[in-house]
């Protein structure tokens, strides 16, 4: 067993644990931060996606051990209270989730690619979202949410993505 | 996913890693970044009974100039690479193919060194070290050698680091105001690259004055294409010229049949990345 | 019951943002991985790595000795108590169906099959013990290869002597549904156009993000399971009769569900064994399994190979279709099984006026990974072969594909229509889809590009690909299913309590994991009571508040358990109505209901819902003769399977110097009938057409020689990423559905059904003036390339594994594929 101390979500913890353990795997059983999830074992699927240390890291791929002294936020530490972070929001607007597994990573990921890069085309936000894997969106309303919190984060004016689709006209 | 039960150490210096290793010997596995490591034990096909965490020793982190050479810490995240300025404007070919590597959380995470002396042959930052004709620093228990690049990679995840040595640091030559490209080819994003070219040029007047390229899955190790380097040479900057050059770019080359691609198309897919990394790198 | 209805509506057809959504972007979840319970247990799966073995001992003495460790179990040491996996649809009154237990205790069938169970404290420990139970095994040959697996010279069961499970055939003649195919393949081959071809549907793997994860706590009085799955009621059902367990002892949850496309349509061993070791040791349990074991176990789709002759007249007027298919089985016949081609049978003749068809499907037993289905369960298949085959029509004639489909379609006027395989097509509008598609896609622009290109011999090719679809969704009608010997009903269940201070909860049979049943279904139930859209919650997924429901699957949640809901809720209307009538002091016939308040016409007088189920819990005056109650219920059957239809364009781009393929653009007008939500609508559409794209160029599960999974993984499996798709331009046109109230037809598989054959045709149009007709799924890089090489660009993919993960040994020996 190993002693860490660590801040997650703006808490300090502290815990002995394997050292084998995984950084997803303390939060998840011993922090009970569940929302942060597990889609794989070879780190392709990012689903388990937080910020160490303020930079976007598949939690599946550092040793809790390795975390000791770092400050940790996941998706449950990402909204202000109430107030949904602009990306949690511009998701919800835009539809871009379904089951929402992936979502966790997926907002955690698209948080630190704007931080990166506050203005992105949407090729760069397609080749900044490479390491997250989604089965039910098909991408196409994650791209128009990053967009969206894009502009919203950039003062432009709130708008509607066009998400969904225009009814022709009903003929029977 | 849950790795064998290990004993944990994280040094803080050099010297106390190489005192764990020494200890330890067989039994130990270095940490770097872990980006390869860890999915390595979660599916159980290494099990060391001890890791040896580099995380902690501050002074294998940074890139810093050396007069005619950048050196990179072993330690140095590629995130950290791909950003720094000296990388850009000496080792452009460098930050090309760090650009391409895995995705943007491993990049956060996973290390220079860490890559290298993993040394997958499909691995993105190996052939742009080799062409470039990188030094490698390695520390022993018996202080510090330094292994040119082409002695550097000796075969599938293996490297000139030999047991209870430690990667320490990456000295890269300066090609200032050399054009550069990495070519990558996949079927899907979060691949290894199938094939990959990394090419480096000078360009006087229209010229190819020097090429370095380097190949990635292409054999056991990361290659230099040393006859497509020595047919560049002296041509101009055309089409023509350098697919005629890019024509000897599977020469020696031994690549693997997967999933993705049998050898004769690895070797086909070499000669036209080759070309387009090496024209885009000449700005053609 | 065939009108629509008329009215107008303010909640159906709105973009409501999904209620589903502000817990699941905040981390506020509930998989079945995040349940703890005191005491729990956690299990570790022991796996054959054999594909066909006999199991010769095990020894379990190390593991029950590691700290701990509580119990390792065997099939033998469960004996009975493990149950059986069930198939529910025998295809065949004389269908082969091996038995399959959740741990067989004599031989494996297939690589990761399940021989021995760990219970230990923590998941990390079972993991440690499960490496030291000790399992010897006696290789036995193995059935692999479906077409040589046809011919009986591998068994995958020994004892069932053969691995031939089932044939199921149709024919237009014999069903007097239409003429005889074979006559009309001979005079076409005198007089006309015969195109022959044979395609392979590779397997694929659902890959669900979410892996499967089962918890069960048998410390209440009623055994309590959670499970990832689709299928709470009939996990329920399923565990009752293979485990004498009292169905009324069991109450099933499952709780947020990741994703499933079919792939959690299933009873699983694992739940069988979670469920067994629950009980025998009193104590919670969980299994959470990793993503290898998802891929390597939970059950694939698709795998056929698909004979198919076309015969047509000289103009391109299609005058029959005959369709020879093989389906793996893998190791057993699952849960739907050898339904899924069945599903397809009626959907080779798509949206043509065929006059004759004739369908022959015999499915086969192998020792791979079992299938079942996979989003579009069978009509991908069948949508694939005949939508390939009009593109090659349409070569032959030297025709734009879209002219040959004009030519063959079905025409607006022409519905209802009765097809040759003998379904009524209520509605649907070819014509105007396709018009709008065109239009979305520039398709006219694109054609003259893609000859410019050609002309210039530009080493990037434009390949135009086109895919008019329909399917058969709603499943089902019960007696249609009784009919093909299915082994259950097809209705949707549906309740509405109306609670005493106004709000609305709605029981739902359907259970979601992801389509966001939540929203939806509350729009629906705020139109019809008139109550506002945040006063409904929608209750699922829950065997003990959801009693009864055929759960959720083939597009039937709207268009079968909304028609449920909408029949609770006019029930509801209905007795409030007498309630209001009777507190107004007025005549029923007087009472006007609109915007959720009953008026009397004519005054100022009116009472609303809200007040009326307020009244009614106080119950202080009502009717007499009434039961003090305004919640209903509702058991809806299907009178039809409803019939989506639409055009898909695809355009991509190939690389003829490296084989690779990028998409370029991609338009579709789909008719869905009445859209409820048009954002959730677009997002079922997008994310079809991802995985049905996906079929195309990336994904195949790929077993070596030996019956080793090699793509077992997401480094091997390859899901498309952001980085590898593009934005999509959706659009609907909408002929609504004459067989439920709200005119509705299916969406969940629409996309994927759809995408698949546009994605190839594109792909071959790109190149097929260099002399290219076919190149099989999924069309990689280097299958394109050999293609254009001239290389036969056959039905396999051979070779091994990337080696990244395998630590010190080159993946170079070259293996035999799937279905070599």
């Amino acid at each position: 067993m190993t002693r860490i101390n660590l801040i997650v979500d703006g808490a300090k913890v502290a815990d002995d644990v394997e050292p084998r353990m995984l950084l997803v795997q303390y939060l998840r059983e011993r922090l009970g931060k569940t929302g942060t999830v597990i889609g794989c074992d070879t780190s392709n699927c990012g689903a388990c996606t937080v910020h160490l240390d303020g930079t976007s890291v598949k939690s599946c791929n550092v040793l809790a051990v390795q975390a000791d002294g770092a400050e940790v936020t996941t998706i449950e530490g990402l909204s202000d209270g109430e107030n949904l972070h602009p990306v949690q929001e511009a998701f919800r607007e835009c539809h871009g989730l379904q089951c929402g597994f992936c979502t966790p990573g997926m907002v955690m990921q698209s948080v630190a690619l704007l931080e990166e890069n506050p203005s992105p085309s949407e090729e760069e936000i397609r080749l900044g979202l490479e390491g997250n894997l989604c089965r039910c969106t098909g991408y196409h309303n994650i791209v128009k949410a990053v967009q969206t919190a894009a502009g919203a984060s950039n003062g432009a004016r709130a708008h509607r993505a066009d998400v969904g689709a225009s009814t022709a006209e009903v003929t029977a | 996913m849950i790795p064998a039960a290990f004993d944990y150490l994280a040094p803080t210096s050099v010297d106390e890693a190489l005192a764990a290793l020494a200890e330890h010997g067989d039994d130990a596995k270095v940490l770097a970044g872990g980006q390869s490591l860890l999915p390595v034990l979660r599916l159980r096909l290494n099990a060391p009974e001890v890791v040896v965490d580099l995380g902690r020793i501050e002074s294998l982190r940074g890139v810093r100039d050396d007069g005619d050479a950048l050196v990179i810490g072993a330690m140095t995240k590629h995130a950290d690479v791909l950003t720094d300025p000296l990388v850009a404007e000496h080792a452009a070919l460098l930050a090309r193919a760090t650009h391409h590597l895995a995705d943007a959380q491993v990049r956060h995470r996973g290390t220079f060194g860490g890559a290298l002396a993993h040394a997958d042959p499909a691995g993105d930052v190996g052939a742009p070290a080799l062409a470039l004709g990188a030094e490698f620093t390695i520390a022993g228990s018996g202080g510090t050698r330094s292994v040119a690049a082409d002695d550097f990679f000796v075969d599938l995840f293996e490297t000139a680091i030999a047991d209870g040595e430690l990667l320490t640091e990456i000295r890269i030559p300066k090609y200032t105001g050399w054009g550069a490209h990495y070519e990558k080819f996949v079927r899907v994003a979060h691949q290894w690259p199938i094939v990959a070219v990394a090419a480096a040029v000078r360009v006087e007047g229209g010229t190819i004055a020097e090429a370095r390229v380097g190949l990635t899955n292409m054999g056991s190790t990361p290659l230099r294409a040393r006859a497509v380097e020595a047919a560049l040479q002296g041509q101009p900057a055309t089409d023509e010229a350098v697919r005629a050059a890019a024509a000897h770019a599977a020469e020696g080359a031994n690549p693997p049949s997967d999933l993705n691609g049998d050898a004769d198309y690895r070797n086909h897919l070499a000669t036209v990345l080759t070309r387009r990394a090496v024209l885009a790198a000449a700005g053609a | 019951m065939t009108a629509v209805q008329e009215q107008a509506a303010s909640e159906i057809g709105r973009d409501r943002r999904r209620k589903e959504d502000m817990r699941l972007i905040t981390g506020r979840t509930r998989w079945t991985d995040n349940i703890t319970l005191p005491g729990m247990l956690h299990l570790a799966m022991v796996r054959s790595p054999f594909a066909h073995a006999t199991i010769t001992s095990i020894d379990t003495s190390e593991a029950k000795d590691a700290t701990n460790v509580v119990a390792v179990l065997t099939g033998a040491d469960l004996g009975e108590a493990q149950g059986a996996c069930i198939n529910a649809w025998a295809i065949t009154e004389d269908q082969v169906t091996p038995p399959h237990l959740p741990m067989p205790t004599d031989r494996v069938a297939f690589a990761g099959e399940i021989v021995a169970v760990v219970v230990a404290r923590s998941a990390a420990e079972a993991r440690d013990a499960a490496e030291l139970v000790d399992v010897e095994y006696d290789d036995l040959p193995a059935a692999l290869d479906l077409k040589e697996a046809a011919e009986d010279t591998v068994l995958a069961h020994p004892d069932l002597g053969t691995n031939k499970s089932a044939f199921w055939k149709f024919d237009s003649a014999e069903a007097g549904t239409g003429g005889d195919v074979d006559a009309a393949i001979e005079k076409a081959r005198g007089d006309g156009i015969v195109i022959e071809r044979e395609y392979r549907q590779q397997r694929l793997i659902p890959a669900f993000m979410e892996p499967r994860s089962v918890v069960v706590d048998p410390t209440g009085e009623q055994i309590t399971v959670w499970s990832a799955t689709q299928i709470p009621h009939i996990l329920r059902f399923a565990l009752a009769a293979t485990t004498g367990v009292p169905e009324s002892k069991i109450r099933v949850i499952a709780p947020d569900v990741g994703g499933g496309f079919g792939g959690k349509l299933q009873q699983t061993p694992e739940e069988m064994i979670a469920f067994a070791v629950g009980r025998r040791l009193g104590k919670p349990v969980k299994y959470t399994e990793t993503r290898s074991e998802s891929l390597l176990s939970a059950h694939h789709g698709r795998d056929q190979w698909q004979k198919l002759t076309l015969c047509a007249e000289k103009d391109g007027t299609v005058t029959g279709l005959k369709v020879d298919l093989l389906a793996d089985l893998g190791a057993y016949v699952s849960l739907v099984g050898g339904g899924v081609p069945v599903l397809g049978a009626f959907m080779f003749n798509a949206i043509y006026k065929f006059p004759a068809y004739q369908f022959n499907c015999q499915t086969v037993l192998t020792n791979k990974t079992w299938t079942d289905a996979y989003r579009g369960a069978g009509r991908p298949e069948a949508t694939f072969a005949i939508e390939r085959l009009m593109d090659e029509l349409a070569a032959e004639l030297g025709e734009d594909p879209l002219e040959v489909r004009r030519r063959n379609w079905i025409t607006h006027e022409e519905f209802p229509f009765t097809t040759v395989a003998g379904l009524e097509y209520d509605s649907g509008n070819y014509e105007l889809a396709t018009d709008r598609a065109m239009e979305m896609f520039g398709y006219d622009e694109l054609r003259a590009e893609q000859q410019r290109r050609r002309d210039a011999g530009d080493p990037v090719q434009l390949g135009i690909g086109v895919s008019t679809f329909t399917e058969m969704c709603g499943l089902a009608p019960s007696r249609v299913l009784g009919q093909l010997n299915y082994g259950a009903g097809g209705w949707e269940h549906a309740s509405v309590r109306m609670l005493a201070t106004g709000k609305v909860e709605v029981v739902t049979g359907a259970s979601a994991h992801g389509q966001g049943h939540e929203t939806a279904f509350s729009q629906i139930v705020a139109d019809r009571l008139g109550v506002p859209f945040e006063d409904v919650e929608v209750l699922h997924g829950d065997t003990q508040s959801s009693h009864k429901g055929l759960d959720t699957y083939g597009s039937r949640s709207l268009v079968v358990g909304g028609e449920a809901l909408v029949r609770a809720t006019d029930k509801v209307v209905e007795k409030a109505k007498q309630l209001a009538a009777h507190l107004l002091e007025a005549s029923a016939e007087d009472l006007e209901f609109a915007g959720g308040r009953f008026g009397v016409k004519g005054t100022d007088a009116g009472i609303t819902m809200p007040e009326l189920a307020s009244a009614m819990f106080a119950a202080h005056d009502y009717p007499e003769g009434m039961e003090p109650s305004l919640d209903a219920e509702a058991t809806y059957d299907p009178i039809n399977f409803n019939y989506p239809h639409g055009t898909h364009l695809c355009a991509v781009e190939v690389d003829t110097e490296t084989g690779q393929v990028q998409l370029r653009k991609y338009a579709c007008c789909d008719d869905i009938g009445t859209i409820i939500n048009p954002l959730i609508v677009a997002g079922q559409v997008h994310g079809g057409l991802v995985q049905g794209i996906a079929q195309a160029l990336w994904e195949e599960a790929v077993y070596d020689e030996s019956g080793t999974l090699v793509s077992g993984s997401f480094t091997d499996y390859l899901l498309p990423t952001a980085a590898d798709t593009i934005s999509f331009d959706v659009d609907h046109t909408t002929t609504p559905s004459l067989t439920n109230t709200l005119g509705t037809k299916g969406v969940g598989e629409a996309g994927t059904i759809a995408s698949t054959p546009a994605v190839v045709n594109a792909v071959v149009d790109a190149v097929r003036h260099l002399g290219i007709d076919d190149i099989t799924m999924p069309c990689t890089p280097e299958r394109v390339w050999k293609a254009i090489q001239g290389v036969a660009a056959g039905g396999t993919t051979e070779g091994a594994s990337m080696p990244h993960f395998d630590g010190d040994e080159a993946g170079t020996h070259s293996t035999e594929g799937a279905g070599a």
